[in-house]
């Protein structure tokens, strides 16, 4: 099964997720280049972490405007299962493919560090493998992670079931404490109507070797070689 | 010819950026400061030839890249 990850000027942590995708769920992995024309043959594409194009005008804005992402967009729209990382995730909302916005953080600081957050929606290729309700930690890295839509999107996004994560505390509760950049609604990470669609603050690639001291991201990947297997 | 074009963020998003830019101003001793919101500016050269066709060039550049419509607005002038 083959993955493939687009890699844009700043992007940082491309290699992290390749290895992810690699040693926790056995995924060929190949890197694409923004500027090529054509996604290969692929089962997923991950969009991952970083400082695309130095995050000039918006984050993820030039991003999402290279040659490359009319492909990604195509692939979207047949099915293929799409994942945006942190930047990734700021690229998907600027394309369109998510709604909403990343703001920078309510109290503008560059916030990193483990936070924890609520499993919501296991309805999606890299979520399936969780239990609904679990609560899990995973770092955020982000200068602009304040998840911002206007009130009936985010109203639409909840009452379809469209949040995947929320910043919550060690024992699940939705607190405006366990929210470290101002999100609206403790938002952390929403999918597309179809669900293929993800897109998430923290990075679950840090996440994933006793090494590092978590390994509660493995199971992104875990489910994402589960749904592709089915 | 050039388009002077602003970017504004929309009445009812938060601009955490503008708040610490008015406590600032407000430490320098400007109280009478109620509300700051921070924006973009662009200068954009634009060929003469395109005359009348300029503001619709300048909309679409708006619309497909300088503004993102969920969170901004944009106005726009065209000097010579």
């Amino acid at each position: 099964m083959n993955v493939c990850v687009i890699i844009f000027p700043g992007s940082n942590c491309d290699r992290d997720i390749k290895l992810a995708l690699q040693k926790t769920a056995g995924f060929k992995v190949t890197m694409v280049w923004h500027g090529d024309s054509e996604v290969p043959k692929c089962d997923a594409i991950i969009l991952p972490g970083g400082f695309s194009f130095g995050d000039y005008l918006r984050c993820g804005a030039i991003a999402a405007r290279t040659p490359i992402m009319r492909c990604v967009v195509e692939k979207a729209k047949s099915g293929v299962p799409v994942l945006g990382v942190c930047n990734g995730f700021q690229i998907l909302c600027e394309l369109g493919l998510l709604p909403g916005s990343l703001m920078r953080n309510s109290r503008m600081l560059f916030v990193c560090r483990d936070v924890y957050l609520k499993v919501e929606n296991t309805d999606t290729p890299f979520t399936g493998s969780f239990e609904k309700g679990d609560v899990i930690s995973i770092p955020v890295a982000h200068h602009d992670g304040n998840f911002f839509a206007m009130q009936d999107t985010l109203n639409r996004l909840e009452g379809e079931g469209l949040v995947v994560l929320r910043y919550s505390d060690e024992a699940g509760a939705i607190t405006s404490l366990a929210n470290p950049n101002g999100a609206q609604r403790n938002i952390a990470g929403i999918c597309s109507s179809n669900g293929r669609v993800v897109g998430m603050m923290p990075h679950p690639e840090r996440a994933c070797e006793m090494v590092l001291g978590n390994t509660d991201g493995k199971l992104f990947f875990k489910s994402l070689k589960s749904a592709l297997t089915v | 010819m050039r388009a002077q074009i602003k970017i504004s963020l929309k009445k009812d998003v938060l601009d955490p950026q503008g708040r610490a830019i008015k406590k600032a101003l407000h430490q320098l001793g400007f109280s009478e400061i109620s509300e700051v919101r921070q924006g973009k500016y662009f200068e954009v050269d634009i060929d003469d030839s395109l005359e009348l066709m300029a503001s619709k060039v300048v909309e679409r550049m708006c619309q497909q890249l300088l503004a993102n419509p969920v969170v901004e607005t944009y106005s726009y002038e065209l000097v010579d």
